[in-house]
């Protein structure tokens, strides 16, 4: 038997072990915060370099850099992954030889080769038809795009094809049944469900590809951690210039993560079941 | 494409017009083989299925009866026999005494005729119901968008889910998500419909939503070959069953004589297990 209910007061549990790890934290926190405010940053500069013109420069060709060689990386992407799962032996061996090679080469080491391409080939062109001293056509630009979208496309190779390898078989099936050929199966049925499972990914290695632009800086390409280097090579300003390209990554990054959630959505339309409208 | 048919002769079926029994037959297989590996799944398949027969093709699992449903529309390649639809040899294009392999495309063309109704309906997830429907004929048929979608509302309508256009197949029960399959199919104008265990996943309570539609789809004079469990179905539906067993044909007849009196001990042991 069960008593009447009473009118009891409920007393919380108290988390005692919150509040001390709250205060811990929140202590190195202000320590963190305290050892930045008065070590040697003179902040006045970050705040004036934040906007000068070559850092913007900078700003503008590390996010084009970023751009086109993502570009190239998924183009050849794709491209690879269904080679990969091509039943044609040449064309599959040889996308896994394109992945092995340049999964294997460091990105540093690439650009550096690609922009050294003259001491191997001091000209390139068609025989006969036309030629160029590879000087002149391997600028630090051609080089960084080259070396970043090359070695890009044998890692989204593997996200693609695991993507074609998450829609299930049954759809391939439904898609033939229909009488549609195998590339406009790919197009139409398979890729914007594989896009569900690439794009996560690909979003994390479009993050990884603003980063990996700062390697280019190496060859002289005039991203935003070359200039902030040129600058701070003429004003001694090392760290105050580094916060600043540290600032800017940032919000790139950020921005970037914004734009992948929305992609994401969209294509997890009919999956995560949308609200009956 | 143009090629003799061999002679095929159909039994007497008293529930079939004698009209349909005239014409050339619009599936014809001819001791169909389909090895996977050293295992033998059909075993010299012979059928002959004139024009606007339903035939329910019934049989314990590994009988081969989904395999050969999926020989006919080239999921699954021949290794011996030939099979003909409409006429025209499946997978192959013979030249003199010469077969050559079709290619990808005329695959595809080859397909475009045919239906096929999953087990596991297979609705493309990323797409609505009218999405579905008009897939095949604006990809494959290149018909206008606007007379795709008036046709697909049309068929949503038949298979009494006109206010489902919208949903995904996510938000649709299995019997739905099977209805809008045979919609799907149907916006193809397929003269032949091939129906793999289409009930076979569904809840029980769900199995005479889809069976509803299939019934008034043989009514329609659609071609019809079901692979099927629904031994009341093919009874009442069927103009002829079949029953196969270990990659043959055991026994293939009149829906009552098949069912009712089976000539086979295998046929009548299969039914009486199926019945327990």
């Amino acid at each position: 038997m069960i008593a009447e209910p009473e009118n009891l007061i409920i007393v919380p549990r108290r988390h005692f072990g919150r509040i001390v790890g709250a205060a811990v934290v929140c202590l190195a926190l202000a320590a963190i915060v305290r050892a930045f405010a008065v070590g040697q940053i003179e902040w006045n500069y970050v705040a004036e370099f934040l906007t000068v013109q070559a850092i913007l420069t900078g700003l503008v060709n590390t996010i084009v850099m970023a751009i086109l060689a993502m570009l190239l990386g998924i183009t050849l992407g794709v491209v690879f992954a269904v080679m990969r799962l091509s039943a044609n032996p040449v064309l599959s061996k040889t996308a896994i030889g394109y992945i092995w090679f340049f999964r294997a080469v460091p990105a540093l080491l690439q650009l550096l080769l690609w922009f050294n391409l003259a001491l191997v080939f001091p000209t390139i062109g068609i025989p006969g038809l036309f030629s160029f001293k590879t000087v002149d056509v391997m600028t630090p630009f051609v080089a960084a795009l080259l070396g970043l979208g090359i070695q890009q496309g044998a890692f989204t190779a593997e996200v693609v094809r695991a993507g074609l390898l998450s829609v299930d078989n049954g759809q391939y099936e439904a898609a033939q049944t229909l009488g549609m050929t195998r590339l406009k199966l790919l197009r139409r049925i398979i890729m914007p469900q594989a896009m569900r499972v690439i794009v996560p990914p690909i979003g994390n290695e479009f993050i990884g590809m603003v980063k990996l632009t700062s390697l280019a800086s190496v060859i002289q390409f005039a991203e935003i951690l070359h200039s902030a280097q040129n600058i701070y090579y003429a004003n001694s300003r090392v760290i105050e210039l580094l916060i600043v390209a540290a600032i800017w990554y940032i919000v790139v990054v950020t921005v970037l993560s914004l734009i992948q959630g929305r992609i994401e959505a969209y294509y997890a339309r009919g999956v995560a079941a949308p609200a009956q409208r | 494409m143009t090629e003799t048919l061999p002679q095929a002769t159909f039994p007497k079926v008293r529930t079939i017009d004698a009209d349909h029994l005239a014409g050339a037959p619009l599936v014809l297989a001819q001791k169909v083989e389909k090895h996977f590996g050293h295992l033998k799944v059909l075993k010299g398949i012979d059928l002959a299925i004139p024009k606007g027969e339903v035939l329910c093709i019934i049989g314990p699992s590994g009988s081969g009866k989904s395999t050969f449903l999926r020989c006919i529309n080239q999921l699954e390649r021949i290794d011996g026999g030939a099979l003909w639809v409409s006429g025209e040899r499946v997978g192959y294009h013979r030249d003199g005494n010469r077969l050559y392999e079709l290619d990808d495309a005329a695959i595809a063309r080859q397909r475009r005729s045919i239906g096929m109704v999953f087990q596991r309906f297979n609705l493309f997830p990323h797409l609505t119901a009218l999405q579905n429907i008009i897939e095949g004929p604006v990809q494959v048929l290149s018909e206008p968008v606007a007379e795709a979608t008036a046709r697909a509302l049309a068929l949503l309508e038949r298979v009494g889910l006109a206010d489902k256009r919208d949903a995904y197949p996510s938000q649709l029960s299995g019997g739905q998500q099977q209805r809008v399959a045979i919609a799907r199919s149907l916006a193809m104008r397929p003269e032949l419909l091939l129906f793999d265990e289409p009930t076979s996943a569904l809840d029980p309570e769900l199995v005479s939503e889809v069976l509803k539609v299939m019934r008034d789809l043989a009514e329609t004079g659609m071609t019809m070959i079901c692979v099927t469990h629904e031994l009341g179905f093919a009874r009442e539906v069927g103009h002829r069953v079949a029953f196969m067993d270990q990659g043959q044909i055991v026994e293939l007849g009149d829906p009552r004589s098949v069912l009712v009196d089976p000539r086979e001990a295998r046929t009548r042991a299969f039914i009486n297990a199926v019945r327990h």
